[in-house]
């Protein structure tokens, strides 16, 4: 999206969180597009130096909680008020409203069911986890101890591999994407 | 950035770099059994096959096998589901509630605590299951359209808020744990040399890669679902105890239920996750990692809960005198010094008095003795339920119908069977996953590692 263009991507390695961090804050202030750090663990600070957006996945847990809430009233109304309605222990059910009180712990239970999973499976959809996906890292040392960044090339690749070995990149190779 | 306190202790000891991480951890995975593996493994192996056999037994010729009775007819089954689920609230107490408090010291025990967590709540769904006699008609607790008529499941029944709550809380932990050992299996993918390893745990991370977006959503994710945790992990046992609370038998139709059964789910699920990392952290040299820094932590929850646990004991009492009703009253004269007072002491000496040595820092931070008060622990919230339980309902209005309660072996072997099951599970999750949460822990390794922490009060915070 718009970056179609540049479709020269230099890697580069780095050994330490702290680095990388620098780094690409440096790297985003000279005008380059830092487009992804595969790091072992989270950075804490990465995703905004690197200008991501916060992630939309608590908003949608809301309102899949919200779903589960309006499943359980319905589901509650449904069979107890609505289909058959029976007295059980001399609880008022003429009205769904009456007998709520006594569904609330279905209700809370759903509201936590809906919001959890289906908040779980967007963020294996949104970030294409599924079983015996291929790995998404280019280089297995990232779950290790290594830190690999991708910055599209702008301008001449010489001054973009001086940057990088002066801020601390290990190895620096070329990709065609 | 990485600057912690000087009077934060270190949580990772020794010398420690990232990949000194991933090898510790990755070593057990890696490595063959060790032979106590092996002999713990096949105790529990055979213990759960003679579980197996009882469970068919019941299953064939029906719930008669057990030692139940016209008056007692909830006793062993209902008493091993409990003390289960309770067993099973210390995980996600550990990895949601300290979360939320952020507790950096969680880290090294949250991945075998959630692990405890959902191998105890299996357990436990199993007592309600087969006690149901007809096993095949299980899914009738579900509400689902049926052929009867349109009869549905009772919403106003505790038990049914028991199916919801349970199944909520094994589905939302087990997913809370998965979610956060994607990237862990993805280290072991991407080190592993031999190819049917590498293809398993392939499949195992989903194809996790590590990028920014990832672990953004991922903090985002863990955050979200700990929020989700917390009170779900509350109303679990609240749920349960509805099961007695909302009853109107004398000694269980009491209004202090739910927190009294949370505390000793806490109390009784980090004495297993004591007993159970001490044994861990020995067989697979993790003392780095779960040093006594965290043990000390655990031993002070144990002792705090406790202590709710024992006040809440003690209102009880006071509330059965102070109602004035000779109905409560007796019910709880009869606990304390009736035929069962030998369980209600045991359990008063079990979880009042033995967590109160924990007060002493040298008894607290002592290996052995941390072990042992973990398991007195245990058998104190056994007999606790079992208290609560049996001796609530042997003697009932009717003194012609009092009576006693004996487990037949078929009860024995069940609950046997059920731990050996549990150990089952643990020992091969040992071996096969990553007991610490690697990723998590280096995020803490500059700020909480021993040589890092040295180097800061060398050399000053930067």
């Amino acid at each position: 999206m718009g970056h179609t263009k540049h479709n020269t991507i230099v890697r580069a390695l780095f050994n330490d969180d702290d680095v990388v961090l620098d780094a690409v804050k440096d790297l985003r202030s000279s005008g380059y597009h830092v487009s992804e750090v595969y790091s072992p663990f989270p950075i804490h600070g990465l995703d905004e130096a690197m200008g991501l957006d916060r992630t939309r996945l608590s908003t949608a847990a809301f309102f899949y909680g919200l779903a589960g809430l309006f499943f359980a009233s319905w589901l509650t109304y449904y069979t107890m008020t609505a289909d058959w309605p029976q007295n059980i222990g001399g609880k008022p059910n003429a009205y769904w409203f009456l007998n709520m009180p006594s569904f609330v712990p279905v209700m809370f239970e759903l509201t936590v069911f809906f919001a959890a999973h289906l908040m779980c499976w967007s963020y294996f959809a949104v970030n294409k986890l599924y079983p015996g996906a291929k790995a998404q890292n280019p280089d297995p040392r990232t779950t290790d101890d290594h830190f690999l960044m991708e910055v599209e090339l702008e301008g001449e690749e010489t001054d973009l591999t001086k940057k990088l070995q002066e801020l601390g990149a290990l190895e620096i190779s070329k990709v065609e994407a | 950035m990485h600057y912690e306190s000087p009077v934060r202790k270190p949580l990772i000891l020794g010398d420690k770099s990232y990949t000194d991480i991933t090898n510790d951890i990755a070593k057990p995975v890696e490595t063959k059994a060790p032979r106590a593996w092996w002999i713990a493994f096949s105790i529990a192996f055979v213990m759960f096959l003679w579980g197996i056999g009882c469970i068919m037994y019941t299953i064939g010729t029906g719930i008669g096998v057990w030692g139940l009775n016209k008056t007692v007819d909830w006793a062993w089954d209902i008493t091993n589901f409990v003390w289960w689920v309770g067993i099973g609230h210390a995980g996600t107490l550990i990895s949601a509630v300290l979360l939320l408090f952020r507790q950096k010291w969680r880290m090294a025990i949250n991945r075998s605590a959630e692990a405890m967590t959902i191998f105890s709540v299996i357990q436990a769904g199993l007592f309600p299951l087969i006690h149901m006699g007809r096993i095949w008609m299980a899914y009738w607790v579900m509400p689902i359209p049926n052929q009867f008529g349109s009869l549905w499941v009772n919403f106003n029944s505790p038990l049914l808020w028991d199916v919801f709550a349970i199944s909520t809380y094994l589905t939302v932990s087990t997913v809370f744990w998965y979610v956060g050992l994607i990237p862990d299996f993805a280290m072991i993918r991407d080190r592993a040399i031999n190819p049917v390893q590498k293809h398993i745990y392939k499949i195992l991370s989903f194809g996790w890669g590590g990028k920014a977006k990832h672990w953004q959503r991922f903090e985002e994710v863990s955050l979200v679902l700990a929020g989700l945790a917390t009170p779900l992990v509350l109303s679990v046992h609240t749920i349960v105890s509805f099961d007695f609370a909302t009853s109107v038998i004398p000694g269980w139709h009491t209004t202090i239920f739910p927190p009294y059964f949370v505390a000793g789910a806490i109390f009784s699920g980090f004495a297993m996750v004591q007993t159970l990392l001490l044994i861990v952290r020995k067989i697979f040299k993790m003392e780095d990692y779960i040093n006594i820094e965290h043990i000390e932590m655990m031993n002070i929850v144990i002792m705090v809960t406790g202590s709710i646990v024992g006040v809440a004991y003690i209102t009880e009492l006071f509330i059965a005198w102070y109602s004035g009703v000779e109905y409560e009253q007796y019910a709880f004269l009869n606990r304390a010094t009736g035929p069962y007072w030998w369980a209600y002491w045991a359990m008063m000496t079990c979880n009042v008095f033995s967590p109160q040595f924990m007060w002493s820092k040298k008894l607290r931070t002592n290996l052995i003795f941390t072990f042992v008060i973990s398991i007195v622990v245990n058998i104190g919230m056994w007999f606790e339920r079992f208290v609560i339980i049996v001796t609530s309902i042997h003697r009932d209005y009717l003194p012609s119908s009092w009576s006693m309660f004996s487990p037949t072996f078929v009860d024995i072997g069940i609950y046997i069977g059920t731990i050996g099951f549990f150990f089952v599970l643990f020992l091969l999750y040992a071996r096969t996953f990553p007991v610490i949460a690697q990723a998590e822990l280096k995020t803490i390794l500059k700020s909480s590692g021993e040589n890092f922490k040295k180097h800061h009060s060398d050399h000053g915070a930067h």
